[in-house]
């Protein structure tokens, strides 16, 4: 909602504006964490004193992301009892912060870098490139559940521009008429066809 | 100059705890550990070391100023870099971590903190992983945990993922988000280093500033000092991106020109084109024009020429750049981080960015030029951290240049610049 009756805020992903789904059906399957998963929960929290538990809120939004996919009500209230907080508390981090998705996402979620230096070389072509090839527009999955588009800002490797990220892996100089190739890689191989970061690429180079 | 902190980052183990031993890695926290405090925070000081996160503010004097009546102290290293055009601490965490934890150790040491925590931002979990593995290493090797080198020192370090927020980066909200709650600033003061992390002193220090700590301790403040111009001393590291043919981290002292960086280091604009502006700090300061390439890249003298040098990100613009597309992106990336706290910005940043869609379309109108600068000023200096006054710069700096090409649009209802490189069809945030 935009504070202002004639100013209403863009669709597109505002923080003060977005909301989670609170119906029956956000809320999800039941959850908790794996075994694994509370071990590592468990592990994480000893990094901040005692009685700062919330500090682990960041982190513990990721161990149920990694096993769930995304964020539900039911994921939001597990957390919020392990850390001793309200769920409304978690909420108010989960709507915040970006890399959380509060809906399902596709097996591989293209994350387009569209800020200054990538635009400037090119990024907005990438864009363009992903969206016919993949039929859907930025911020959607399509039909079977393989792509996730989203357009992200500046990702930190403006001298590798166009830089992608595909889940947690990175894509760096993606030249436009380079993405369809890409989804198709990635369909058939998945992520090990990413370039991966920064030097990596030169010292594989390198290496031959 | 050669390359100090990035010296070793084109070796294929330059990440590894034993190249970084062999390298006289972790000597100057041996010799910090023989020193009082108070010198470490003394030497920092006469180094005259200046933050690297983008407000320049004197490091050793930051130390000075934390709390040391309060128990306990922290360290919080900002690792978010996050402002656009900047990949200078991505370079130095991904090939130099021990610099990195070897810093954050010594800081703890001067100031009596015994836990440092790294946040860094959640698009790098692949730095991430490089940061603790080296950070176990340092553990196993007796650099890190209890009675450091038998010194009776102890010192954890601790990695602390952020996830997706450029405000993160300011050094208020960075503790917030620490603290388990959305990435906003709080009011200052206090500063952190009276009241920073769990209302403990905290002192709060970019990545690079940290990295820079050893070398003043095993090479001494003088040496630092006499690096660069006066006030200005220290290796530096440059983020050159945009239309240059090879963007890139480039490290020298800060005698050096923006001319020698861009045409020198990054190979100039690409053939056939002409520089048009250079942004030399990160998206948030002013634009320098051609004529004024001959500045040298330090704090103070990019100052003097009516910008700053902010996260050194120099960001070259050619010929083929549309100004009011310029400020429109962006716009986009301001109204898109906006932590929403104060309703100047929030709001605003949504306002403006409106705007400048709509004259970058060519369904602006004149009077929209005056809305631009009043909505401008009705955000800058009045919001509640420093993100408002970025915000409104890529409309006030290019309105200042570029005035010409904004009326341009208006009159010919459409960009007259639309290069091979720009969108053909409105997508995404184009849309
Ligand atoms: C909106 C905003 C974003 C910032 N982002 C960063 C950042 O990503 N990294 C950083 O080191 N400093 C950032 N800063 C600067 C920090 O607030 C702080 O000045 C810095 O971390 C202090 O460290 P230093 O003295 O070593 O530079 C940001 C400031 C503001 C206002
Ligand atoms: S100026 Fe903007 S980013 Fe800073 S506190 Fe206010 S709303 Fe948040
Ligand atoms: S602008 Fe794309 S990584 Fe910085």
């Amino acid at each position: 909602m935009s504070f202002h009756p004639k100013m209403a805020y863009d669709a597109t992903f505002h923080k003060s504006a977005r909301t989670l789904d609170e119906t029956d059906k956000g809320a999800g399957p039941p959850f908790a964490y794996t075994a694994e998963n509370r071990a590592r929960f468990d592990q994480i929290v000893k990094r901040y004193p005692p009685d700062r538990r919330r500090s682990a809120v960041l982190p513990a939004l990721y161990l149920a992301q990694y096993q769930q996919g995304y964020i539900t009500a039911n994921a939001i209230r597990h957390v919020a009892e392990l850390l001793g907080i309200t769920r409304a508390d978690v909420e108010d981090v989960v709507s915040f912060y970006t890399m959380f998705y509060t809906k399902p996402v596709g097996t591989f979620v293209v994350q387009v870098c569209r800020t200054l230096s990538c635009a400037l070389n090119g990024a907005e072509r990438v864009t363009e490139e992903l969206t016919a090839k993949l039929g859907i527009t930025p911020g959607q999955t399509d039909a079977s559940g393989t792509f996730t588009l989203v357009e992200v800002e500046c990702l930190g490797a403006c001298d590798r521009a166009p830089v992608v990220m595909v889940n947690d892996g990175w894509h760096e100089c993606l030249k436009p008429e380079d993405a369809s190739r890409l989804v198709d890689d990635l369909r058939a191989r998945g992520e090990s066809v990413l370039s991966g970061c920064h030097h990596v690429v030169e010292l594989k180079k390198k290496a031959g | 100059m050669d390359p100090i902190l990035t010296k070793y980052v084109r070796e294929p183990n330059s990440f590894t705890l034993d190249f970084y031993v062999e390298h006289e890695g972790y000597a100057a926290l041996k010799a910090a550990l023989t020193k009082k405090p108070d010198e470490i925070i003394e030497m920092v000081k006469a180094s005259g070391l200046r933050g690297r996160g983008g407000a320049g503010f004197p490091t050793g004097m930051k130390w000075q100023f934390v709390d040391k009546k309060v128990e306990p102290r922290y360290i919080a290293c900002n690792a978010d870099e996050s402002e656009p055009g900047t990949f200078k601490d991505h370079l130095l965490m991904e090939r130099n971590p021990h610099l990195l934890i070897e810093g954050c150790a010594i800081g703890c040491y001067a100031i009596g903190a015994k836990v440092a925590y790294i946040y860094i931002r959640g698009e790098f979990l692949h730095v991430q992983g490089i940061l603790e593995r080296a950070i176990a290493d340092a553990y196993a090797r007796g650099f890190l945990g209890k009675n450091i080198l038998g010194s009776g020192f102890d010192c954890d370090v601790y990695m602390h993922r952020g996830a997706g927020a450029y405000e993160a980066g300011e050094e208020t909200a960075l503790l917030e988000s620490l603290e388990g709650k959305r990435a906003q600033p709080r009011n200052k003061p206090p500063f952190p280093a009276l009241v920073g992390l769990y209302n403990k002193p905290t002192a709060v220090n970019n990545v690079e500033t940290l990295c820079n700590v050893p070398l003043i301790v095993s090479k001494g403040a003088e040496w630092f000092a006499g690096l660069g111009p006066e006030k200005n001393g220290g290796p530096k590291l440059y983020c050159v991106s945009g239309h240059v043919k090879r963007p890139g981290v480039y490290e020298t002292d800060m005698k050096i020109t923006l001319r020698e960086l861009i045409d020198g280091h990054a190979g100039g604009v690409r053939d056939g084109r002409t520089l048009k502006a250079v942004i030399p700090g990160g998206s948030s300061v002013p634009v320098l024009m051609p004529d004024q390439l001959d500045t040298q890249a330090s704090f103070d003298a990019i100052q003097k020429a009516g910008s700053l040098l902010g996260s050194a990100a120099i960001i070259v613009l050619d010929d083929t750049t549309c100004m009011v597309w310029l400020a429109e992106n962006l716009l986009h990336f301001y109204r898109h981080e906006s932590c929403g706290k104060c309703t100047p910005c929030r709001e605003g940043t949504d306002w403006l960015h409106k705007i400048l869609r709509r004259i970058e379309r060519g369904e602006g109108q004149m009077q929209d030029l005056d809305l631009l600068s009043s909505v401008s000023a009705n955000i800058a200096g009045k919001t509640l951290c420093a993100f408002g006054d970025a915000a409104v710069t890529p409309v006030t700096t290019t309105l200042k240049h570029f005035r010409h090409e904004y009326e341009a649009h208006i009159k010919e209802g459409r960009c007259t610049l639309t290069a091979d490189w720009r969108a053909r069809h409105t997508v995404g945030a184009h849309a």
